[in-house]
């Protein structure tokens, strides 16, 4: 009987991974390639054969494989983002006062210092570890389990480190772009260390916390909210026809500095 | 009235007399005008061709988009127009929205004609550039963005401003109302405006002459820029992608003097190639794009980014913008086409519209030697020269912002 609801449970929460791939597969199907009205394409004005020189540099270049998926999901993250999360997002300014929206982020920082603790463990930095260890100890107590943040006022810094980058750290490679629901732009390593990281942080959550399933729903939303509303970006909101690759580029050298930091 | 805007503010202190510097840095904060204030600011998109079919590739410019704050009670509304490529909600315009709204002041942002979301939802025509058309487009959006707010907003008069390339279809739109009478704009600003546009432009382009080792290293140079902005963003956590994203990068790396009119000169060029791109997609006229092919949601763009990367708005000019109107009037000629993309084309009403003012800089980039006459000769007592500030380099100058406010006071 409780090997049938846990194999239920395993399912429900692997059939959404299921469907993407198998929505992977299709779009990765479909073609990058444009469409020619007639035999060949008409020559333009300025072609790249007339204007750039094979032999420069270019900018905004990379491997990009799973582009045709990338852009599908680029596509579905701007629809969730426009039809749910901004919305739910101007709800909660709407209903809570500031000092809750506050707290609700001390809160989920604090809590997600966790993760920066064991990924700075496991990159072997004492400084990363011993600060955010310390940042965790004053917030969750004089701090009330993190909804106030003393350890700022105190000096003590805020780093961010995840699996990914302790991956990074260990001389693993991104790998290709890779976009992925409602998370936005990755890499497959990326990808890997967010799904290393959620497993891991709810596991000690439930473990420390052990919330019924309203809780874990509510915790989940609030997070959702919280991390949408510190986000200043809007999908399509740079006025560039280019803003995938402009967007891949920054997000790639980005986390190429994140590692080296 | 007259009396109180004639003085060029003589308290007026602005640190930078290199008008690079100024342009790049801005104001610092010690200089600043105090912007604190929390504006309620709503985003909203509108059709204005509802029967209108965009291209697969370019299905999120479907509505046109905006921005808007209305104060609680009745108040002076203020339509705000941004300069080349910049966004209604880009960092210019928001800057002059919170100074508007902490004085009191309803404001309507919009988007440049020249940006892509307006090209592929707003633009008659599909080709920006144009001072006649854009402006139409302008009055045309204004009024369908008004028929919408009228019911919210207790609005007691108009107003109308607009920087850089938002100025000089500022001179326009005030054109069309004295017309069309639909708003009957009480006053109206134009902020650091050129003066004719192909003169700006070839200012622009030529800025880019300053990229180390010449045009054809322009994709390592550029690279590198967004490399530092990577870095910009890492340091700071804040993907803050507006129209001017590129002069931040000037926060940490401060290049050498001769390498600003480069990242000027960039800066401006993402927005001229965002918009011959866009405008090329939407009228397949074969400037970048081959006019046969149709692109698909997921179509690579890199290839017609390089290339469009490579273009300055003088070649738009001449090899899509020229050929275009052309097509559509054989007796048109190249000359006579830079000569009407001009505010001597209107300068006549401008002489004689009281309700039209200036603010400029002496230093001002995108102006040859002599054009800052022409503000002063026509406009006279109406136009405030400054003599340092670059382009919009002093818009947020404490005594710039108040002078600002001062001529929208009822």
């Amino acid at each position: 009987m409780s090997a049938a609801v846990s194999r239920r449970q395993v399912l429900r929460r692997t059939l959404p991974a299921l469907g993407l791939i198998i929505l992977g597969v299709l779009t990765g199907g479909c073609s990058t390639a444009p469409v020619v009205v007639g035999d060949e394409p008409e020559e333009p004005v300025f072609s790249a054969d007339r204007l750039i020189r094979p032999d420069v540099q270019q900018f905004d270049e990379m491997d990009d494989p799973f582009m045709a998926f990338n852009k599908t999901m680029y596509r579905f993250n701007y629809r969730v983002d426009k039809y749910v999360l901004l919305p739910l997002v101007i709800g909660y300014y709407k209903v809570t006062p500031s000092f809750f929206r506050a707290g609700v982020h001390n809160f989920f920082t604090n809590f997600f210092n966790i993760r920066t603790i064991y990924n700075s463990l496991l990159q072997g930095s004492g400084r990363k570890t011993l600060h955010t260890t310390g940042r965790f100890a004053v917030n969750t107590t004089i701090g009330l389990l993190g909804l106030f943040d003393p350890a700022t006022p105190m000096g003590i810094p805020q780093h961010r480190e995840d699996f990914g980058q302790t991956l990074g750290k260990w001389g693993v490679g991104a790998g290709p772009y890779l976009v992925l629901p409602l998370l936005g732009p990755s890499s497959v390593r990326d990808g890997i260390g967010t799904g290393v990281d959620w497993y891991v942080t709810t596991q000690i959550r439930d473990a420390i916390l052990d919330p019924d399933r309203t809780m874990q729903i509510i915790w989940s939303l609030l997070y959702a909210i919280d991390t949408r509303a510190h986000v200043k970006f809007l999908y399509y909101g740079t006025g560039s026809p280019f803003e995938y690759s402009l967007v891949r580029t920054l997000y790639t050298e980005k986390r190429r500095l994140d590692i080296e930091k | 009235m007259a009396l109180l805007l004639g003085t060029p503010a003589s308290a007026y202190d602005y640190p930078f007399d290199d008008p690079f510097v100024a342009t790049v840095v801005g104001t610092p904060a010690d200089y600043q005008a105090d912007l604190d204030v929390r504006v309620p600011l709503k985003r909203r998109s509108i059709e204005i061709f509802p029967d209108r079919e965009v291209p697969d590739v370019f299905f999120y410019d479907k509505k046109l988009r905006y921005s808007y704050a209305l104060q609680k009670g009745p108040a002076p509304l203020v339509f705000l127009i941004a300069g080349t490529g910049g966004s209604h909600d880009g960092t210019s315009n928001r800057n002059i929205g919170k100074a508007l709204y902490k004085a009191g002041f309803h404001f309507v942002a919009l988007s440049s004609p020249t940006h892509s979301n307006f090209i592929v939802s707003a633009s008659s025509s599909h080709v920006p550039g144009h001072a006649f058309d854009d402006a139409a487009d302008l009055y045309r959006v204004m009024e369908t963005i008004w028929r919408k707010l009228e019911h919210k907003a207790e609005v007691t008069e108009f107003f109308l401003t607009g920087y850089s390339l938002g100025a000089f279809n500022t001179a326009f739109v005030m054109n069309i109302d004295q017309e069309r009478q639909a708003f009957r704009f009480k006053r109206a600003l134009m902020i650091n405006s050129p003066m004719r546009l192909y003169s700006s432009i070839s200012l622009l382009d030529r800025m880019l002459e300053n990229i180390p080792g010449g045009e054809d290293n322009f994709g390592a140079f550029y690279q590198q820029l967004i490399d530092r902005f990577a870095e910009v963003y890492t340091r700071s956590d804040e993907l803050n992608l507006s129209e001017d994203f590129l002069y931040k990068v000037y926060e940490i790396y401060q290049p050498p003097n001769e390498r600003l009119a480069a990242l000027i000169g960039t800066a401006f060029r993402l927005a001229a190639a965002n918009m011959a791109f866009t405008s090329d997609v939407m009228t397949d006229f074969g400037y970048i794009k081959p006019s046969n092919v149709r692109l698909r949601k997921n179509t690579d763009l890199a290839t017609y980014n390089h290339v469009a990367m490579r273009l300055g708005f003088t070649d738009f000019f001449h090899a899509y913008f020229y050929p275009y109107y052309k097509a559509r009037n054989p007796a048109l000629t190249r000359t006579s086409l830079i000569e009407e993309m001009s505010l001597a084309t209107i300068e006549d009403f401008l002489r004689n519209a009281d309700n039209i003012y200036v603010t400029h800089n002496a230093d001002d980039l995108i102006l040859e030697p002599g054009q800052i006459d022409f503000f002063r000769q026509v406009f006279g007592e109406r136009a405030t020269i400054y003599p340092n500030g670059g382009h919009l380099g002093n818009m947020t100058q404490r005594d710039y912002v108040a002078h600002m406010i001062e001529i929208f006071r009822p």
